[in-house]
């Protein structure tokens, strides 16, 4: 037994400096994350609050400059009634779109975790990647043809002999139109199709978790299919909807691409944004109305935490 | 000869949970050495400290005589077998056991060969193109058992090597790896919570709690003279009784009397039987004599007492253990 | 969770039918890309015609475009790679102050709607007089495309027992020949599908980019101009089906990529 016990550093820049980190592992890990820090905290972060603070600045309405002194004066312009109902919609909307993306996916989510195998597995699976990944506008492009007064909606209802149900349909206030395609309802479709996947994939996620004993123990402890779903597999897939309702809600209150594609017309927060911020050059207005968003976003987050939705993404 | 680890006052503190606490020892060379303890003692951290993956926060400590604070596991000529093993799944075999030799800088030639004269050394000749995924626990175990003694380590650390395998193979294991010990005449240490095994394999054993080290001795001394009630009770289990009612030593001092030391006897003291329990080779008598419960283990036979009955029981003065007053 | 039962009917026609409304409209595209009608959306097509596809090929607007969205794609990739991995590695590896508020950072691109990110950059440029580029494109990119990389690898770091990294220091390997020979093998193919989602992200992005490319246009910016006011929609379809067959095939390979990582890592327990 002649060999050392420790054996000598190894030479080089690389194995000096591999030998530092160990010795140093927090200045290591400090170094990993000084990048990101440095990128999302600073950059990212920084211009942030740097649009937050122009929120507290306002525009002189005569000549269109940007005064930089403190003053709520652009958030009391929120609540004109024109810019308050474009909140109301976007929030309704939002809200509206969450809920029948947790009642679509639901079903889905479950088939795909409890049901599905092999190449059903596979194929949900693409099925639901497929659209979440595919490019957005096309996917908006794609339902503009499907919506269009002559595109293949119109065709099957003919097809069907349904068509006085699209008018009547149509003929709905508020949210029929013209066609699909200039109608509110026409904008509900496409967000609840273009968010889909987003609440699918937690769903499953937290429905791929509950063990299957478990339904078999509630109905083995007498709970109809009814009870079960009430009282097991809803609260157990609760954080998964609650993750996937994070992005349903943020990503159609902060669009502004869908709405004025397919829409009536009228403003939605993100549309009001871009043109505050573009053709009326009013970014005080612009950093507020942005500012209801994050708001919003905020206390749902917080509100997702405490229901530990973050397990679920 | 030098000693082949020394603690001297080593500490490790995460934050506020002192995980190992001023613990001194020294493991000799050659030596079959076990680390003894619940699960959070610090005998884990203790080998984690040996091998270079944890630094001490005070003291220091001596591999063969070097100071080793602040030298990275991998400048250490110290071999660790991992409790899940943690052989490569993107290796095979042969793969897994050439690892420590490839990153020396040894040639393919050379370091093929001491593979699987390693290997055969572990009986798993033949074995080396295997995934070590498509291997059983026992295999995997050899595998681990290998790829550490390629390298010639001077210490060799064990860290529950033995835990997730099944009472069979276990045994067996044991066996193996005091022959092996024994072949290479290396430095084995060794952690475990079982004190069975820590009891039959090792020369000397270390026993652990709450980050400090109770008691250091041959397998034979922590059983008849445990130091605490702590070391009584782990270390197999104990009826810890005052001193004086044992019949030694001084009052308001502890004793520890072990339940086979306790035997029926005519001539004895007059004690309750509470409870009889078949164990097989023993049977397990719970007494109460004038207040005191004891445990007794008694050879199984037609004239047992029933619970309820009275009995008389006794022991030899000299198996009593005196642990002081502290214990 | 799995139960070998058959599903009840109902559940199981639910779920085709969800899976009809998730992929129709995308097979749609398909059809329109050789429609021989040019006004209007007109379902079925009163004819078929391969003529638009040359059509769109000799477009130089068109060639501009996606050269842009590539070269985007390419660079706000492989940044995204390192700053996700480094992140994910510290975040799986050790507990740290601020470990918690770095993982919601991350986070926060994506929670935050696009156009929130969209107009802070916008305004930062303008506050610092940054004159827009590709690299004020790149830069906002990398930053929503940071989290899939993060995502992905912070998963399989997860997985990749952490006595692999003690074991390979164990047997003699520094930190340089660990990451070569243990950590990249093991992370690697997470990483590949991290990098491919973040291309394909970065190469439709649209809201983001609308306030960071000053007047470049990336493919999804000459697509939306061209949805707003359509100059020739032949050739609109045409790119349309271009763009779902170059999204598509970088998410089957990071579907098989991260499938079979999670059947090694699955055999090792």
């Amino acid at each position: 037994m002649t060999s050392p016990a420790i054996f000598a550093p190894r030479s080089g820049v690389l194995a000096r400096a591999a030998d530092w980190a160990i010795r140093h592992p927090r200045m290591f890990v400090f170094l990993m994350v000084l990048p990101i820090v440095l990128w999302l905290g600073i950059v990212y972060i920084g211009a942030l609050i740097a649009l937050l603070m122009q929120s507290f600045f306002s525009i002189d309405e005569f000549s269109g400059v940007v005064q930089h002194e403190f003053t709520l004066k652009t958030y009391a312009e929120l609540l004109r009634p024109s810019n308050f109902a474009i909140i109301a919609r976007t929030v309704a909307m939002a809200a509206a779109v969450t809920l029948a993306s947790a009642v679509l996916a639901f079903p889905m989510a479950y088939f795909a975790a409890r049901y599905a195998r092999g190449k059903w597995k596979a194929l949900f699976y693409i099925g639901v990647m497929l659209p979440l990944w595919s490019s957005y506008l096309v996917k908006v492009y794609a339902w503009k043809l499907v919506l269009a007064k002559e595109g293949i909606l119109t065709w099957i209802f003919a097809q069907l002999h349904l068509s006085w149900l699209l008018d009547a349909v149509l003929a709905i206030p508020v949210v029929g139109g013209n066609s699909l395609s200039v109608s509110y309802l026409g904008t509900f479709i496409v967000f609840v199709y273009i968010w889909l996947p987003y609440m699918i994939i937690p769903v499953q996620a937290a429905l791929e978790r509950v063990p299957a004993p478990l339904l078999e123990a509630a109905s083995d402890l007498g709970a109809t299919p009814k009870q079960s779903f009430r009282m097991v597999l809803l609260p157990l897939a609760l954080p998964g909807i609650v993750a996937g309702s994070i992005f349903t809600f943020s990503l159609t209150l902060g669009d502004y691409i869908i709405p004025q594609i397919v829409g009536s017309g009228r403003l939605f927060i993100g549309q009001a944004v871009y043109t505050q911020q573009g053709t009326a050059g009013n970014i005080p207005l612009a950093a507020a109305f942005t500012v209801v968003p994050i708001v919003i976003m905020g206390v749902y987050l917080w509100g997702a935490r405490k229901m530990g939705a973050f397990d679920a993404l | 000869m030098t000693d082949a680890v020394s603690f001297r006052g080593v500490s490790r503190h995460f934050g506020s949970v002192r995980a190992v606490d001023a613990v001194d020892f020294d493991i000799r060379d050659g030596e079959f050495f076990a680390m003894l303890g619940p699960s959070g003692s610090g005998k884990t951290t203790c080998l984690r400290l040996i091998a270079g993956f944890e630094q001490p926060t005070a003291g220091h400590i001596e591999i063969y005589g070097t100071r080793a604070e602040g030298v990275p596991p991998y400048r250490r000529n110290v071999n660790t077998v991992f409790q899940n093993y943690a052989l490569f799944p993107h290796m095979n075999v042969r793969e897994n056991v050439a690892f420590g030799l490839r990153v020396k800088g040894v040639g393919k030639a050379e370091r093929t060969r001491a593979a699987e004269e390693a290997l055969a050394l572990v009986e798993l000749a033949g074995y080396g193109d295997r995934r070590a995924g498509a291997l059983s626990g026992g295999q995997r175990q050899r595998v681990a058992l290998a790829r550490a003694l390629v390298n010639k380590p001077k210490v060799l650390l064990l860290d529950e090597p033995l835990g997730a395998l099944d009472l069979k193979l276990r045994e067996q294991m044991q066996e193996e790896l005091r022959r092996l010990q024994r072949a290479l005449g290396l430095t084995f240490v060794f952690v475990t919570h079982d004190q069975e095994e820590a009891l039959s394999m090792a020369d000397r054993v270390a026993v652990f709690a709450d980050g400090k080290m109770q008691q250091v001795g041959t397998p034979e001394e922590i059983y008849r003279r445990p130091s605490s009630r702590f070391v009584a009770d782990f270390v197999g289990s104990s009826n810890v009784v005052p001193a004086d009612f044992a019949g030694a030593g001084q009052p308001g001092e502890w004793a520890s009397l072990r339940p086979e030391d306790i035997r029926l006897d005519a001539d004895g003291r007059e004690a309750t039987v509470l409870t009889r329990a078949y164990h097989g080779r023993v049977v397990k008598l719970g007494l109460d004599l004038g207040g005191q419960a004891l445990t007794a283990l008694v050879a199984p036979g037609d004239t047992l007492p029933e619970p309820g009955a009275r009995t008389r029981i006794a022991w030899d003065a000299a198996k009593v253990h005196v642990m002081g007053a502290g214990a | 969770m799995h139960s070998d039962t058959k599903a009840p009917l109902a559940l199981k026609l639910s779920a085709i039918g969800g899976l009809i409304f998730l992929l129709a409209p995308i097979a749609l595209i398909f059809l329109y890309a050789f429609t021989t009608e040019e006004k209007s959306y007109q379902f079925p097509p009163p004819g078929l015609t391969l003529k638009w596809i040359g059509v769109t090929m000799g477009r130089d607007d068109v060639w501009q475009a996606l050269g842009l969205s590539l070269k985007v794609a390419a660079i706000a990739t492989v940044l995204a790679m390192v700053l996700g991995t480094l992140t994910a590695a510290a975040v799986a590896r050790s507990r740290f102050f601020g470990r918690e508020a770095i993982s919601l950072l991350v986070i926060l691109p994506i929670a935050l709607p696009g156009i929130i990110t969209g107009i802070s950059l916008r305004s930062a440029f303008a506050l610092l007089d940054i004159p827009f580029s590709t690299w004020t494109i790149v830069l906002g990119h990398t930053t929503f495309c940071i989290v899939v990389v993060y995502n992905n690898a912070v998963a399989r770091f997860r997985r990749t027992s952490g006595s692999l990294i003690d074991a390979a220091m164990d047997l003699g390997a520094d930190g340089v020949q660990t990451f070569r020979l243990v950590i990249l093998p093991n992370i690697g193919t997470a990483l590949m599908a991290g990098g491919m989602l973040a291309f394909a992200l970065s190469f439709d992005e649209v809201i983001v980019t609308t306030f960071t490319a000053g007047n470049q246009s990336t493919l999804p910016i000459w697509m939306l101009e061209e949805l707003v006011r359509p100059r020739q929609r032949p050739v609109t379809n045409v790119v349309a089906m271009a763009v779902v067959l170059v999204t598509v095939l970088p998410i089957l390979a990071a579907y098989y990529l991260t499938r079979d990582g999670a059947e090694t890592a699955g055999s090792e327990k």
